[in-house]
């Protein structure tokens, strides 16, 4: 055991964090001016802050809202609403009040990617006469091909979420996709996922009203929750009861009875054999009366959509959730009550769910920091864009996550990737770490070229790159290093650890070493750290330690 | 931790006594006496998704079945007969060794009263054996564990495989999630022992990781007395996952560590067949039923069989009448298998009555799921039940005395 002392030991340098944070850290004016508060109580882990203002009463609420942002602050707050970011971010958000940081993040999100999908996403969809021609091996050749693309779909997201100036708008299509689930084990071909994944991403922080009318008709949902088969006569009730559950009004707000109507409701959506592009079939929809949650009428699917959008209990049931993904996995009635409130009034605008979430006292509170379990992406692509890590084949990331419990693409069921410490478990955990160790392989530039076989899953060069390579804008990557192996991964770990004023073999002294704890983890590390350790080894320690886990 | 302080006797045989705990937790050989009851291994096997019941135990003789079942219906000629009017799905013959050695009981008509039709929910019901209108936090297997810790010995509480959910394992056990034992003793140098109370829980849960893989990986490093398996396993993610379990017994079969765990959870994913069922639920049960019978090969290679109790389970069964789609949609009760050496085979609970459907056109409970959780606690390990399970079900007549 290496830490059996921990409680003494993490207080030490709690204390330590308090003091040198203002001294050490290169923080604005303006932040410098707060004074510093009290040391945090021994046995909490937010060793790392040191200063909220002290206030009382609601009126304090614009104050608050007015408190600026120091590094701590900033790099929690970017690291909460998009990934872990790089120096260069982060002092773009340095300064700022947080109404002015919130702000700006959600006025600067995107709706479209800056990555350029993959030519074949526009390619048409076989038609039956087409596959009815197929031979044996052709069917086994478009089958493998239909796999392949899937793998550069995730690599083209991966890149997008590495390479994004919007990180908000990938981690909320990213929760679309977890909410409005689809997948490949459904959804055949690769295309369909992609045109959702657009239509995600369009609407990611736009209205919640329209995104639902739209995934609802949405190819690769009618497909997974078997909308396209559900027929007048004998409905399918997959897609009715799941909108319910799962998408609007939560477990218990509706009745069995409510499905089966619902269900009739639906009725005539349907998909085009060909070109597997939405059609409305009158022929095929229930035309009769249906009751659902008390109201009686000859709805069809968007009626009742609608009746469910009018649910209050739909705007609490998307707030939660949110809350959730942003603030922490015990969600506070009292505190989302309001929020929902105006969600529900604003006709489901996104942004003022997301605006009133991330003004909360509670999403800044000391208490809720390092308390969310970062996402394999989270994870992955948090660690690539921090530490500036170079690339240039993405696939390898897009498998790391996968191994990590989250295949883009493919959610392990309706219900989504369940999440918060279940993305922790003890293979999940080892493979993070190897994650970490292999990474700094890729500092030995000299070295070998043994780091491309990332996720341990290899994808040849050509097939990944294909369209790809030349055309994303803002790569990220700083070398592309040919030295840097297949994968190009490499580690520019002497640049990064320059800004501390260390060196990869140098010994980091207390004061960098205290810099280094706040620029990588949320709390105060668990694991105590050999003393004579180089920097190197030292910020390899910081992220292996379990608070590493944490945002 | 809590979840270890509470000791109490595990008895070998039928007969369970109980002792206060403050009395129990000073006992002299508190492990030693767990350890006996959990030389009894649980394998459980997750039919994720929901199977569908009436295509896999076939009431073949009953009209209405195919009334309900126009075009999914397994054909009589097809369906393999066990009595006059019960048939097994046609993938299931790997099985009918275990049948006829009397070492395979069916328990049809498996559900709970109330039943909820949500994956989600009906799954959290049966992991937590909880009421349908009860929410209970932590898995049964975790409060069976509270009641009566595994040995400290043992590698862990239970290991699963398969899946990243913990189930009735969840919230408190310790459970280890592997995909292959030898890789995950190499990487576990990666893991810090840490001895901290936490409050953060997140970071707790990571804490109890990191000290669950040191304590397994010692305990599942090869050693040189370890047995060879010579069974093949079949292919395919579900074949490996046995395979994965099987190995994970050998290792703890070297004599410096009694018995490796306590439970063993698989899954076997894809079970949701509301569209064209027929052909996805073949692969499945042929992938359930070879796994199984290479499960016993091993097993036997192991000596183990005799001590080991398979399970199936599931959030639910499918409705009887199909589909537009040739699939089936979420329904209530279905039929489950328990295996092993001391199985008393037969058929057990209650079978279809399909004309006799509720008015969501589902068949009613017939069997208490917790009345299998009853078995697994009270015969089969020597727990009481009743403290576990929050209310007296009666365990079924499955094992030979």
């Amino acid at each position: 055991m290496r830490l059996l002392t921990g409680g003494n030991c993490r207080r030490r340098l709690a204390a330590w964090a308090t003091a040198m944070t203002v001294l050490a850290i290169g923080l604005p004016a303006a932040a410098v001016g707060l004074p510093p508060a009290a040391v945090p109580s021994a046995a909490s882990h937010v060793g790392h802050r040191t200063h909220h203002a002290p206030t009382a009463g609601d009126s304090a609420a614009s104050e608050r809202e007015q408190s600026i942002l120091d590094a701590d602050d900033a790099r929690f707050f970017l690291t909460r609403v998009g990934f872990a970011p790089d120096a260069a971010e982060l002092a773009q958000y340095v300064g700022l009040t947080r109404v002015q940081a919130v702000d700006t993040v959600l006025a600067s999100a995107r709706t479209e990617a800056v990555t350029p999908l993959p030519d074949w996403v526009l390619e048409p969809i076989p038609t039956r006469e087409t596959r009815k021609a197929w031979t044996d091996d052709q069917r086994r050749e478009a089958q493998r091909l239909r796999g392949q693309r899937y793998e550069l779909l995730r690599a083209w997201w991966v890149r997008e979420m590495l390479a994004t100036p919007s990180p908000l708008t990938e981690r909320m299509t990213l929760f679309w996709h977890n909410h409005f689930t689809s997948g490949q084990d459904k959804v055949q071909y690769p295309q369909q996922m992609a045109l959702q994944n657009l239509l995600l991403r369009r609407n990611a922080l736009g209205n919640f009203d329209e995104l639902l009318h739209d995934v609802a008709k949405d190819p690769a949902m009618l497909q997974y929750l078997d909308g396209a088969s559900n027929r007048k006569g004998k409905p399918n009730e997959n897609f009715a009861r799941e909108v319910m559950e799962l998408f609007t009004l939560g477990e218990g707000h509706y009745s069995q009875r409510d499905v089966s109507e619902a269900a009739r409701a639906y009725t005539g959506w349907s998909l085009d054999p060909d070109t597997q592009a939405y059609v409305w079939r009158s022929n095929q929809h229930d035309e009769g009366e249906k009751t659902v949650l008390g109201k009686t009428g000859p709805f069809d699917g968007d009626q009742v959509l609608d009746i469910l959008l009018a649910q209050p209990e739909t705007s609490t049931f998307v707030t939660t959730k949110l809350w959730r993904e942003f603030v922490s996995d015990t969600p506070d009635p009292q505190s989302i009550a309001p929020i929902a409130a105006r969600f529900h009034a604003s006709r489901y605008d996104i942004k003022v769910a997301l605006r009133g979430i991330f003004l909360s006292d509670a999403f800044w509170d000391d208490d809720h920091r390092g308390v969310l379990v970062k996402s394999p992406a989270e994870f992955v692509v948090g660690t690539l864009r921090a530490f500036d890590i170079g690339y240039e084949n993405t696939a390898p990331f897009a498998a790391q996550i996968r191994t990590l419990g989250e295949n883009l693409f493919y959610p392990p069921n309706v219900k989504g990737w369940p999440g918060g410490t279940t993305w922790i478990n003890s293979s999940t955990l080892l493979a993070r770490k190897q994650f970490v160790e292999q990474l700094f392989r890729a500092t030995e530039a000299a070295g070998p070229p043994r780091t491309a076989n990332l996720a341990g899953v290899r994808i040849a060069a050509s097939d990944t790159m294909s369209g790809m390579q030349t055309t994303a804008p803002l790569q990220r990557a700083t070398v592309h290093a040919a030295q840097g192996g297949k994968g190009g991964v490499r580690f520019d770990i002497g640049t990064w650890l320059a800004r501390y004023n260390t060196a990869p073999t140098a010994r980091p002294g207390l004061s960098a070493e205290l810099q280094l704890q706040h620029a990588v983890l949320p709390l105060t590390p668990v694991d105590a750290i050999e003393t004579d350790s180089t920097a190197g080894a030292y910020l390899q320690a910081l992220l292996m330690d379990p608070a590493y886990q944490l945002k | 931790m809590k979840r270890r302080s509470f000791l109490s006797m595990c008895a070998a045989s039928s007969v369970t006594f109980w002792l206060p705990r403050a009395y129990g937790a000073q006992s002299a050989e508190p492990y030693a006496s767990s350890a006996r009851c959990y030389e009894n291994l649980l394998i459980l096997i997750e039919l994720k998704g929901g199977n569908d019941g009436l295509n896999t135990v076939i009431p073949f003789a009953d009209p209405a079945y195919y009334q309900l079942r126009k075009n999914i219906g397994i054909k009589r000629d097809q369906a393999i007969q066990l009595d006059e009017r019960t048939g097994l799905h046609p993938s299931l013959q790997p099985l009918m060794p275990l049948w006829r050695d009397r070492q395979l009981a069916i328990v049809q008509g498996v559900s709970y009263a109330q039943p909820n039709l949500s994956h989600f929910r009906s799954i959290e019901i049966w992991d937590t054996a909880s009421r349908s209108d009860q929410y209970l936090r932590e898995g049964w297997l975790t409060r069976a564990f509270a009641q009566m810790p595994v040995p400290a010995g043992f590698a862990a509480d239970g290991v699963v495989i398969g899946s990243a959910e913990m189930g009735p394992l969840a919230n408190g056990a310790r459970a280890i999630a592997l995909v292959n034992p030898a890789q995950f003793v190499a990487a576990s140098r990666l893991a810090t022992p840490v001895s901290l109370h936490e409050r953060n829980p997140e970071l707790a849960h990571i804490l109890d990781v990191e000290n669950d893989i040191v304590r397994a990986a010692d305990r599942l490093r090869p050693t040189q007395g370890q047995p060879q398996l010579k069974t093949v396993f079949p292919g395919g993610a579900f074949g490996s996952s046995i395979k994965a379990a099987m190995q994970v017994l050998a290792a703890g079969d070297a004599p410096k560590n009694d018995h490796g765990v306590a439970v063993i959870r698989l899954t076997l994913n894809g079970f949701d067949t509301h569209q064209n069922q027929p052909g996805q639920q073949a692969v499945l049960l042929k992938q359930l039923a070879e796994g199984v019978a290479s499960m016993k090969s091993a097993l036997v290679e192991l000596g183990r069989w005799d001590d080991t109790l398979v399970m199936t389970y599931a959030e639910f069964g499918r409705r009887p009448r199909e589909n537009q789609s040739n699939g089936t949609d979420h329904g209530t009760v279905a039929p489950h298998f328990v295996m092993g050496g001391r199985v008393r085979g037969g058929l057990y609970g209650v079978p279809p009555v399909l004309a006799r459907l509720d008015g969501n056109g589902n068949l009613p409970v017939g069997v208490d799921f917790r009345q299998l959780y009853a078995t697994v606690l009270g015969p089969w390990w020597g727990l009481d039940a009743p403290a576990i399970l929050q209310q007296r079900f009666e365990p079924l007549p499955l094992l030979r005395v």
